[in-house]
């Protein structure tokens, strides 16, 4: 067969729909002229020139679209009560905060698409009302804020930003307000405390920020890939992009595959796709043969699927129902190499580091929680600690005052329910089945052992003994588990149990 | 820009603009590809295009476009709808592409993505 030359050929891309990424690597993002030759700033015109603030809310609540930031709220009606919100200045605000560790969707559009942002927030303006919008974006995205810089200019230039755009005496103005990487600060309570330059910590619901938002007004704010859907969707109309989708969840969603995945990278599939779809023929598998174990989405506050559930439909409801989310958009796959217990771990611990430290729950029970993983993890843990794990990860969900920690127990959970038999080795034999947890690994001499004494050189505390030539054995209380036994042997005679 | 049409006009003028004989290079330059060594990339095939007077030729950059394992990478857009995807380039590979796929008009298949992926 011949090969194939272009990206449009390859299978993996074929089954993705780009609408949030479409003009990602094919124009270049600090041309406006690009972006206008792709059909952009024509869904502004329309919006403002064809349909009023009513018609453009009308054609987003008849869309479908619902907020890519992780928790799905219906975008349209979102931007209703910011339309029927009282008070005279209102703001928008850009999510691109984007602190889930892994993910790098938003950071592609805005590097990629600027313009399509830029557009969507004057569109979103236009329709609520609001005459400022903030991009509050983190400082460790360099490029992504120098070419929104760029852009906002351009459109400056063109007379896609400022006073009288289109003709309508409507005025919008963008500016930039870099987050320093916490990711606390990309919840939009938190979000609009630091642009207003106060600590980045959540604050007790009601109020909403759409009533009550960025200095007290009426805010909308939506995350960037939520709004790089905009302009297509008011462009082509709100029929066809309700056409693509699932039941509940129109459009697309973009993720960033990652871990034990063959095809690492983003991927940008209509909602509804089944995940093995996205595992296997886009993402190409699990590399080296190696057997599927999980799949985390949602980022840290998501929660780890199993293979019985991989053909479950990617979207919101389906995602919630077996105990994850559909978050951000981050994925990242684990093979039977992965314990489940240390992902946990994992996962949690970066919840303990950014907890704002506001609410008790929060901030005491998910470090408690992490204590009892290091515990099981040593190979000290007790049957009670499972259950204690369960009830109070539960009662962290329920009472914390925003959405870190409503999350944060999720991998915990998750795990507990699908692997709890990883767990009941940990604690009952005192073994790590995947071979990971350090302190219940054990160094081990085959048979296969040669007694070419190649182990006993290195070994740097001296626990291995045997006569040349003859089999070597390692002193299980001495041993450190370094693995350079391992590394050393020349027959592969040493294994770990 | 006050209207609709106004806005077409723009557009069509931007297309009018651009030679029929024009060959665009995009080379990807978000964090992953740039990470991966695309500039070095890129200067490579603007020295090498301009050194070999290739005027028709152009090198641009753009944003990722999804396969980031694959960086740094560009694309080859021809008259006609030709497109041909390089990847894991090399400052020295993408001089190869140029004097083999520019000027000799033959595809180098090893560095294509089929060869790849
Ligand atoms: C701890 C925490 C971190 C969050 N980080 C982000 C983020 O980085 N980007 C984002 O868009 N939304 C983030 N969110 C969700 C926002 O609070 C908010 O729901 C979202 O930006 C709304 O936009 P959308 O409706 O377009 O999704 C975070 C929420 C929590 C609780």
């Amino acid at each position: 067969m011949e090969n194939k030359h272009s990206i449009l050929e390859m299978d993996y891309i074929e089954r993705q729909e780009r609408i949030a990424l479409k003009n990602c690597g094919l124009i270049d993002p600090e041309r406006i002229e690009e972006y206008i030759r792709y059909e952009g700033y024509q869904a502004l015109a329309k919006a403002i020139l064809k349909l009023g603030p009513e018609g453009v809310i009308e054609e987003i609540e008849a869309s479908g679209l619902r907020g890519r930031g992780g928790a799905g709220f219906p975008t349209g009606r979102k931007w209703r009560s910011g339309y029927l919100a009282k008070g005279g200045e209102k703001f928008i605000i850009c999510n691109a905060d984007e602190g889930d560790p892994g993910a790098f969707m938003d950071r592609s559009i805005l590097e990629g698409d600027p313009h399509s942002v830029i557009e969507a927030m004057t569109i979103a303006g236009y329709a609520i009302g609001a005459s400022k919008g903030f991009i509050y974006v983190r400082a460790e995205y360099p490029i992504a804020v120098k070419r929104l810089q760029i852009a906002i200019d351009q459109a400056h230039g063109m007379g896609f930003l400022g006073r009288d755009i289109f003709g309508s005496g409507f005025e919008f103005d963008i500016e930039l307000r870099l987050g320093a990487g916490a990711f606390v600060c990309g919840e939009a309570k938190a979000l609009i405390a630091s642009i207003e330059g106060k600590r980045g910590m959540p604050t007790p619901k009601p109020p909403r920020t759409n009533d009550k938002g960025l200095w007290g007004k009426p805010t909308i704010l939506n995350n960037v890939e939520t709004f790089a859907n905009v302009p297509p969707i008011i462009r082509k109309g709100s029929g066809w992009y309700a056409g693509i989708g699932s039941e509940k969840s129109k459009g697309t969603k973009v993720f960033a595959l990652g871990g034990k995945i063959n095809r690492t990278g983003l991927v940008e599939i209509p909602i509804g796709t089944p995940l093995r779809e996205v595992i296997y023929d886009i993402g190409g598998g699990i590399p080296d043969n190696k057997k599927f174990k999980a799949v985390q989405t949602g980022g840290p506050s998501g929660g780890c699927i199993p293979k019985e559930h991989l053909d479950v439909k990617i979207d919101y409801e389906s995602l919630q129902e077996i105990g994850s989310m559909m978050g951000s958009g981050g994925m990242i796959v684990m093979d039977e190499d992965n314990c489940m217990v240390d992902i946990a771990r994992f996962f949690l611990e970066f919840s303990v580091e950014e907890s704002c430290g506001k609410c008790t729950p929060c901030r005491e029970g998910t470090k408690k929680m992490l204590s009892i993983l290091d515990k099981i993890a040593s190979g000290e843990g007790v049957m009670e600690d499972l259950d204690y794990l369960q009830s109070l990860g539960n009662v962290i969900k329920e009472t914390s005052l925003c959405g870190l920690g409503k999350t944060a127990p999720n991998p915990v959970l998750s795990t507990l329910k699908y692997f709890r038999d990883e767990y009941e080795a940990h604690v009952k034999d005192k073994t790590c089945p995947a071979g990971v947890c350090q302190a219940l690994l054990e160094y081990y001499i085959t048979e296969k052992c040669i007694g070419c004494g190649a182990c006993k050189r290195v070994c740097p505390v001296n626990c291995i003994s045997g006569e040349k030539k003859q089999l070597h054995t390692i002193d299980p209380v001495a041993c450190i588990r370094c693995g350079a036994c391992q590394e050393a042997c020349p027959v592969d005679a040493i294994i770990k149990r | 820009m006050k209207t609709f049409e106004e806005l077409i006009a723009l557009k069509e003028e931007i297309i009018a603009g651009e030679a029929p004989d024009e060959i665009k290079i995009m080379v990807g330059m978000a964090t992953c590809g740039i990470s991966a060594g695309a500039k070095p990339v890129m200067q490579a095939l603007k020295d090498c295009v301009e050194e070999k007077g290739l005027s028709k030729v152009k090198v641009k950059q753009t944003g990722c476009i999804g396969v980031c394992r694959l960086e740094p990478m560009f694309e080859i857009f021809e008259p006609g709808g030709r497109r041909t995807t390089y990847v894991d380039m090399t400052p020295e590979k993408a001089v190869e592409v140029v004097e083999e796929h520019l000027i000799k008009h033959h595809i180098i298949e090893r560095y294509t993505i089929g060869a790849y992926d």
